[in-house]
This record gives structure tokens, C-alpha cells and sequence, in this order.
């Protein structure tokens, strides 16, 4: 396909200014401005409007089928959410007014908003503070993991270390490195979970803290969590939840009740707002109540006369995450999302998503071979039978030939503990007969896979395009048409 | 049950086609670890939840005139960009993993980078992060691993929430951070000079800085180059309708709020961080990179590249912790450049430049309103000293209906009675006109 800039014709124009209402055009000295226009291309609207949705065609979402990406949690978007983000009372919002003496008054219902969405996620977690400041989940961990150092830098602590399961998403390390600790892989058994024998050959008094998934990236949740968080506590370390995984025990259980200090959530996955196709989504971090000085400036206060009000008298805390409140539309969406689930709801949001994994599960286990064969949470693990590897059909293959059955593929190559993993996470949305559907799909190709070789060498072709070559991308670096 | 498509006869005839209760599924979660209860209220529908949304929305103030900036601003945006980035194939989508289904994601990122370099006269930008406060954050540590150097400089005509955002992320790290002090509205050049030695990794400076004046730092990029050090520049997009580029000006890395193309000011966000570089920094750039291709049949197709940067890969020793990024509001951006086109945003920069120029004039005729700076050029922010306190008249006019500007006291010393006013283009004259009467009224 064309690219917008081979499209642009001299002299067309899509949006016209308005005409200016003030006598004089001013003359910037010539040396601080620019020597010729952006070199932006000329189209008129119907061009950029044509454009972009003959590429809304070549992409794929939730709302085209099911997408069941291990981790990621694609549930459906419920589209009031959008509406409502999209009122004027909230998009027209100036981040600043608040700032402005008695400010706060002139914003009491986005106020209330961030204040009500605290108070649900505090119940939610069986936490005693959140932020709304990060902006992804990822920038939720170097919240968090702040956090726990501002906590160690206050009580004298001289930490260095951050533990991390080798199932963990590549994030958690990254977070911990470049909040200046030492990252230390703790091994996984053979189930993937945590082991607490293994792990006591770990605890030292140099351990700031662990950072975990519960359910893990396998999907299974770690009977002994409790014990695990004992005994970081044991050397005043910490535990942080990694929330990615939150969707299979939401109105179930909590993770504060384990013994969890910190956590974060992942709204774009748990709290059903739209991922964007890679953002923005919105990470708040939740603490317990030694921490909750700690957290960013500034958090939304209730007052005894029932106004909102930002407190940004806050000595102790780690400082300013992000400009304002985080990404408040998103914080919006998910508040909405809460809204209409409430309590019961919430708690079939768990039930549903962990029943809809184990039924795919169950109907997979004679045709894949499963990471682990017991009972799932949220998401389950396959990997190739030894037979389709030998006919050369491996993980990607199958994630291709998933392509041409209609179906987004699984997450693949992770978690990288087993081997051409393929992991899938259906979500509580689905219905019987997609996830029907899907199984036929992948039992249809199991056995082609494993009757013939190189089944799914050309896979995808039903696609705008094949296989791209990602060698040939980094090796010719062509990362803009200048 | 909301958003749940199965029936509870369906979920017991699924539960009895496998075998288990629903009790089993959670067996690994020990009882005592069990919620009995969870203190929240029972679900809303649709209708109830409208309603209830509206009436919060109502209790925020929108129908001030906006003079209020402060890098946040109230531009035009064309209805035709929420039409588009509300293609559920887009906003649905996740990252693009992989990229036979997400050409449209990828290929816009692409056009979206070109974009970015064009507007900016830089080689290479990254997918988006997630602000400009962050994207100056990373600007910096991708200067600190590219020099190996600890030292960074920071002058305090920088938008003075990023600076308390940068040395809150830097505060356990080994990392010396050194403020100069603007002279009459520029990046002081003396106190630069002499902190610039071979230690220093970078020099941050903002155009137009947070006052609104309009600088050219191409000398500054001289001398750090000359010191081995980085000049990082972020900048107002919109500016760059018509200001000379920091490419121009020999900047290494270009970062800023991508707000102004197109997306509301929704509160603080999601917004948009770009950054664009030198081409010789791509491999220290942090966040997502889209690369041009061939596919099987050499057709044109588009991947996420050099992923050996990224935490999926590197895990601690990435570039960056960043995965979800602000893919929708890069679309946003995209759109909003396209359908603007070179001359519309040319046109647009002028506008405001044009009122705010108008404003400053009409301002400065009351009584008692001085120009803070003696500096002439300013894009579309300026400071004025009043002959009162500004928090306090900014309150009184928020009365009459005004959003007037923000009171720079707030963030610096001795400027108490100093505004920093912001015009855009759907500013009216008819509107400054209001405003310089409200003002003259309550002096």
C-alpha cells in the first residue's frame, strides 16, 4: 500500500484555518524561525479519511475476533466507556486548574472520579492508598519499585537487590534496573511457580524486595504465596503484585490479604479499557499503609464538607510520576467499567475467565502438550507436540496458521521458561461457541501439523501481506520516509 | 451479567463437559486467602451510568475563555481525527506482535515517525512514549548511556514540572543534576558554559521555554558538542508551524508534549510523548520503532525492529522498562498533521503567534500591566507583572469568567505578581477584548 506522503498533491488542503480577526501579522526576527514549511504532504480530508481506514482494514481487534494474547487480557471495550470520556465536562478539562487558587472548586467531578476510582481499587486490592499517576503497567512497576526504595532509603535500610521469578514479564527487571537495583533471577520448579525452599536460598538482608505475579505467567496460582511473602518480610523486604494477572481472581481474592505491600494494575486489561494498539493505557499503584506516604504528589483528598482537594503536602513522597493525575481518560473508562460491574459482577468477571481457559484447556490437552497438566487460572500454556516439531511446524507456525482460521494467535515464545510456548487467555467475555470455534481451529491444525511436514511454512495468506522479513528491517534500517 | 456473553446454563454445561465445579478452578487459592465480602456497590446499567457520569462532568468548569497554557493547550481539533482513531480496529488492537494483522498499526506508526522527523528536522523518532515530562526523562538517561557520563544539565526555563518529574526519577541514581537560571526569558548561556565540561552528558533547554520566549540554541549545540556532551531540546510542535527546528539548530535528541496535535486536554491525559534523534542514537532510543520491509512476496510490510533494545528481550539491561506506549494518540498526532497539511499548520502557528502578539499589546495598554522580560519574541505564552498579586487577581477573574493565565509563583521565586498568559487560535480578538476590560476592572 501507498504511503500517506506518496499521496500528497501541491496545493490541496483538507482543514482551512480561520481567517484572522487580529490587525497584524507579526514579523519574528527571520533568524528563530524555521527556513520552509513542515514538509507535511497536501491531502484533502476525504484523502487522510480514505487513508486510514483502508489501514483500519488491515488491522485486527477485539472487536473483529477473539484475541486471546496470554497476559494481555483482551476483553471486550464496552463502548459507553468511550462516550463518556468524550464529554465535554471531562476532554475539555485543563490539567492546570487546580492549580489556580479555589482551582480545585472548578473540578470537583474529575475530582470525585479519581477519588471514588482510589476507594474501588483500595477494596478491590485490600490496599490503603493508590496513584492514578502511571501511565502503563510498566511504568506502574518503577512507581512501585520507588516506592519500596523510599521506604528502605527512610528507615536506614541498606538494600540492594530485587528478587524476580524467571517467568516474570520482561518488564519487572527492567523496572527494578533502572530504579538502581541489582536484579537477581530466583529459578521456578517444575510446575512454574515459585518454590519457597528455593527461595530461602535467596533471602539475605540485602533484599529491598520481590516483584510477582499471582497467578503466574503459566496461569497457576502459588498455594504458598502467603508463606513467600512472610519471608521477604522476614528481612523487612517488601512484595510487589504485578497486576497483569489480576483478571483471575478479581472479586475473589486480594492481594493485600496475601501479604502483598504494593501492587499495580493493568486498567487497558483488567478495568477493560482499550489498549489503543500498544497504548495508552493506565498503571495506578496501590500501597498499605506504611506506604502511603510515599506515594506520588499529588493523591485527591475527600474533605470533612464532602469537596475534593489535591494534597501535594506530601514530604515523604517519591515526587511527581507524571505532570497531573496519570492518564485521567483512561482512569475514566475503567471507572465506568467499575461502575456497571459492581460487586457481583466483579466477582463473575473471575469466575468466567478462569472458566473459559480451563474449557480450552481441557479440550487441547489430547492435542498439544500442555506446560503444565493441572487446573489453570486465567490462561493457559501448550506447546507444540513432539511430532509437529519434527514436521518442522513450530509455535510461530501454528500463531500463523491461526491467522488464515480468522483467530488473533496466543502469545508465543512466552513465557520463555517452556519451550515454543504458546499461551492463551480467553477472557470472561467470550461465549461457548467462539471459544467452540477456536478449538475446532486449533484441533484442525494439530492435526494437519502432525500429518504433515512443513504444514504452515506459508502461513498466513489470507493477510494484506505474508511473513515480513524482520532480518532484512533492522539489517536495512528504514524507520522513516524523510 | 455485564460484558459476559454465557448464560449460567451454559457455564454449568461447560463446567460439566470438563469435569469440574467452579470451586475446583480456584481449589489453589488456599480458603483462608478467600474474600467473604467485598464492601462495593451493586453494578449500574448503561442508563444509570450516563446519568451519573453526566452530572460529574457537569461539576467541572469548561465554559471559562482559556488563556491558560503552561504546555497544556486549547486547540482547534478537527472532527475527523475521532472518527478515524475510533475504528475499533485500531483502538481495540494490542501492540502489533504480530504484524500480518496489524499492518494499520504499524504503517501508521511509520508514517507517524516520518511525520515527527519532518516536523522537527531530526533522522529517527521512536514510536511514542508516554509524555513530555517521561520523554524528557528517557531523553536523558539515552544521553547519560550514550556519553557514559553522569552529569546533566537543566535550565529553569524548562517547564518546571518536568524538572520536579526529572529529579524525582533520578533520585536514587548516581546522577549530578545542575539548574541554571533563565536571563530575561533565555537559557542562561554564562552559567551553561561554565558547568559544560567532560563530564556532562547533556544540556536540556525548551523551545519556546516555559515563559513562551522564543530561543535559537544554536550555539549552545556547539558548545556541548564540543565538550563531547548532547544538547536535548523539547519542544511545542505546534511552534514548529513555524519556528526554526531544534534539527536545525543541531539539537541531538528532540522531545515534547505531543498534546497540541489533536488530542483534548482531558485532564492531564493521555497525551502524547515524541522524541526524535541523530540517527547515530537509534540503537540507545528507548520504546517501540516501527521498520519498513519486504514481505515473502516482496510486497512493502512493516515490523517492530531492533527489539534487542526492548525489556522483552534485554529484561534488565534494556533501554528503556517502556512496553505500552501512547500508540492511539501517536495516530492522533499522525491525523492531525496530515489533515492540517503544511500550510495549515504554518497557518495555525501563525495565528497564534498573530493573537498572542495582539494580546501582549492590548494587555500592556492597561495601567499597571508591564512585560515581564524586555526579550521581544515570544510564540504564543508571555509574562506580565501586574501591579497585584497574580494568584489573587487570577481568582478574581475565574469570577468573570476567565481562565486568565497561570501564576508563576507557583513554581518560582520573586514572581509573584507575574502571569504567564497563553493565546491559541480559537482565541477571538472580541474575547482578548473581554479579557483586557475584566483585567482593567478589578486593578
Amino acid at each position: 500500500m501507498k504511503l500517506v506522503f506518496e499521496k500528497s498533491i501541491p496545493h490541496r488542503r483538507a482543514v482551512r484555518t480561520v481567517e484572522s480577526d487580529v490587525p497584524e501579522t507579526i514579523n519574528i526576527e527571520k533568524s528563530l524561525l524555521r527556513d520552509k514549511c513542515p514538509n507535511l504532504p497536501e491531502l484533502s480530508e476525504l484523502d487522510v479519511v480514505r487513508h486510514f481506514t483502508e489501514l483500519s482494514r488491515m488491522n485486527f481487534g477485539v472487536d473483529t475476533n477473539f484475541y486471546p494474547l496470554g497476559s494481555c487480557t483482551m476483553k471486550y471495550n464496552p463502548k459507553v466507556t468511550e462516550r463518556i470520556a468524550s464529554y465535554p465536562g471531562f476532554a475539555h478539562l485543563h490539567p492546570l486548574l487546580p492549580q489556580l487558587r479555589m482551582g480545585g472548586m472548578l473540578t470537583q467531578g474529575a475530582l470525585g472520579v479519581i477519588y471514588e476510582m482510589d476507594m474501588f481499587l483500595r477494596e478491590t486490592t485490600g490496599m490503603d492508598g493508590f496513584t492514578m499517576q502511571p501511565m502503563a503497567g510498566a511504568h506502574g512497576e518503577l512507581t512501585g519499585i520507588m516506592i519500596i526504595a523510599a521506604y528502605h532509603k527512610d528507615k536506614g535500610n541498606k538494600k540492594k537487590t530485587i528478587l524476580i521469578p524467571d517467568s516474570a514479564h520482561g518488564t519487572n527487571p527492567a523496572s527494578a534496573a533502572i530504579a538502581g537495583y541489582d536484579v537477581i533471577a530466583v529459578p521456578s520448579n517444575d510446575e512454574g511457580v515459585m518454590d519457597v525452599d528455593t527461595l530461602k536460598a535467596y533471602i539475605n538482608d540485602e533484599v529491598a524486595g520481590l516483584m510477582l505475579t499471582c497467578p503466574n505467567t503459566l496461569g497457576l496460582f502459588n498455594p504458598h504465596i502467603k508463606e513467600i511473602c512472610d519471608l521477604i518480610h522476614s528481612v523487612d523486604g517488601l512484595v510487589y503484585y504485578d497486576g497483569a494477572n489480576l483478571n483471575a481472581i478479581v472479586g475473589k481474592a486480594r492481594p493485600g490479604d496475601f501479604g502483598f505491600d504494593v501492587v499495580h494494575l493493568n486498567l487497558h486489561k483488567t478495568f477493560a479499557t482499550p489498549h489503543g494498539g500498544g497504548g495508552p493505557g493506565a498503571g495506578p499503584v496501590g500501597v498499605k499503609q506504611k506506604l502511603v506516604d510515599y506515594l506520588p504528589i499529588s493523591v485527591v483528598v475527600k474533605r470533612n464538607d464532602g469537596t475534593y482537594a489535591l494534597d501535594y503536602d506530601r514530604p515523604k513522597s517519591i515526587g511527581y510520576m507524571a505532570p497531573f493525575y496519570g492518564n485521567f481518560g483512561v482512569v475514566l473508562k475503567a471507572y465506568v467499567y467499575a461502575l456497571m460491574l459492581g460487586k457481583e459482577g466483579l466477582k463473575r468477571v473471575a469466575e468466567n475467565a478462569v472458566l473459559n481457559a480451563n474449557y480450552i484447556r481441557a479440550k487441547l490437552n489430547d492435542h498439544y502438550t500442555p506446560a503444565v497438566d493441572k487446573v489453570c487460572m486465567h490462561e493457559c500454556v501448550f506447546s507444540p507436540t513432539q511430532k509437529m516439531l519434527d514436521n518442522d511446524t513450530h509455535a510461530f507456525d501454528i500463531a500463523k496458521a491461526l491467522i488464515d482460521a480468522g483467530f488473533h494467535p496466543p502469545t508465543v515464545y512466552f513465557p520463555t521458561i517452556v519451550k515454543e510456548a504458546l499461551m492463551i487467555e480467553p477472557t470472561e467475555c467470550e461465549s461457548k461457541e467462539t471459544l467452540d470455534a477456536f478449538i475446532d481451529a486449533m484441533i484442525e491444525i494439530a492435526k494437519t501439523a502432525e500429518a504433515k511436514l512443513h504444514a504452515f511454512s506459508n502461513a498466513p495468506v489470507s493477510t494484506p501481506v505474508s511473513r515480513p522479513n524482520e532480518t532484512a528491517a533492522a539489517k536495512n534500517l528504514n524507520i522513516a520516509c524523510l | 451479567m455485564p460484558f459476559i456473553s454465557n448464560t449460567p446454563d451454559q457455564q454449568k454445561q461447560m463446567l460439566a463437559d470438563i469435569g469440574l465445579s467452579m470451586e475446583d478452578l480456584f481449589a489453589d487459592i488456599p480458603p483462608e486467602l478467600m474474600c467473604k465480602d467485598f464492601n462495593l456497590p451493586n453494578g449500574l446499567t448503561e442508563q444509570k451510568v450516563r446519568e451519573r457520569l453526566a452530572g460529574l462532568a457537569g461539576k467541572n468548569y469548561i465554559d471559562l475563555t482559556l488563556f491558560l497554557g503552561g504546555g497544556f493547550y486549547d486547540h482547534f481539533i478537527p472532527a475527523a481525527i475521532y472518527s478515524l482513531i475510533s475504528r475499533s480496529e485500531f483502538y481495540t488492537a494490542y501492540t502489533p506482535y504480530q504484524p500480518e494483522l496489524s499492518q494499520g498499526t504499524l504503517q501508521a506508526i511509520y508514517e507517524y515517525q516520518s511525520a515527527i522527523c519532518r516536523l522537527t528536522d531530526m533522522d529517527v523518532s521512536n514510536a511514542s512514549l508516554y509524555d513530555g515530562g517521561t520523554a524528557m526523562y528517557e531523553a536523558m538517561m539515552m544521553a547519560l548511556r550514550s556519553t557514559r557520563r553522569n552529569k546533566v544539565i537543566i535550565d529553569d526555563s524548562v517547564n518546571p514540572i518536568y524538572r520536579v518529574m526529572i529529579h524525582s526519577y533520578t533520585s536514587n541514581l548516581n546522577i549530578e543534576l545542575d539548574e541554571t537560571n533563565c536571563v530575561d526569558g533565555h537559557a542562561n548561556r554564562d552559567q551553561i558554559y561554565k558547568l559544560l565540561d567532560d563530564k556532562t552528558a547533556a544540556v536540556i533547554v525548551q523551545n519556546p521555554n516555559f515563559f513562551g520566549c522564543i530561543d535559537d540554541f544554536t550555539d549552545l549545540a556547539e558548545a556541548a558538542h564540543k565538550k563531547g556532551a548532547l544538547l536535548i531540546v523539547s519542544c511545542y510542535p505546534m511552534s514548529l508551524g513555524i519556528l526554526k527546528t531544534p534539527g536545525q539548530m543541531g539539537a541531538d535528541i528532540v522531545t515534547g508534549e505531543g498534546q497540541s496535535l489533536g488530542m483534548p486536554m482531558s485532564f492531564g491525559g493521555p497525551y502524547l510523548g515524541y522524541m526524535a534523534a541523530k540517527k547515530q542514537f537509534i540503537r540507545k532510543m528507548p520504546g517501540r520503532i516501527v521498520g519498513m520491509t519486504a514481505d515473502q512476496n516482496d510486497r512493502r510490510s512493516f515490523v517492530l525492529t531492533l527489539q534487542a533494545r526492548e525489556q522483552h528481550i534485554r529484561r534488565d539491561k534494556a533501554t528503556s522498562n517502556i512496553c505500552s506506549n501512547e500508540a492511539l494518540c501517536a495516530l492522533t498526532a499522525l491525523t492531525y498533521l496530515l489533515l492540517m497539511g503544511k500550510e495549515g499548520l504554518k497557518e495555525t502557528a501563525q495565528l497564534c503567534a498573530d493573537k498572542a502578539s495582539y494580546a501582549f499589546k492590548r494587555l500592556t495598554a492597561i495601567p499597571g500591566v508591564k512585560p515581564h522580560f524586555e526579550t521581544k519574541w515570544f510564540f504564543n505564552e508571555f509574562v506580565l507583572d501586574l501591579p497585584h498579586e497574580a494568584a489573587d487577581v487570577i481568582a478574581k477573574l475565574i469570577e468573570k469568567g476567565f481562565a486568565a493565565g497561570f501564576p508563576l509563583s507557583r513554581y518560582y521565586e520573586g514572581m509573584e505578581n507575574s502571569i504567564l498568559i497563553c493565546v491559541t487560535e480559537k482565541r477571538t480578538k472580541q474575547q482578548i477584548g473581554m479579557l483586557a476590560e475584566a483585567l482593567e476592572s478589578i486593578l
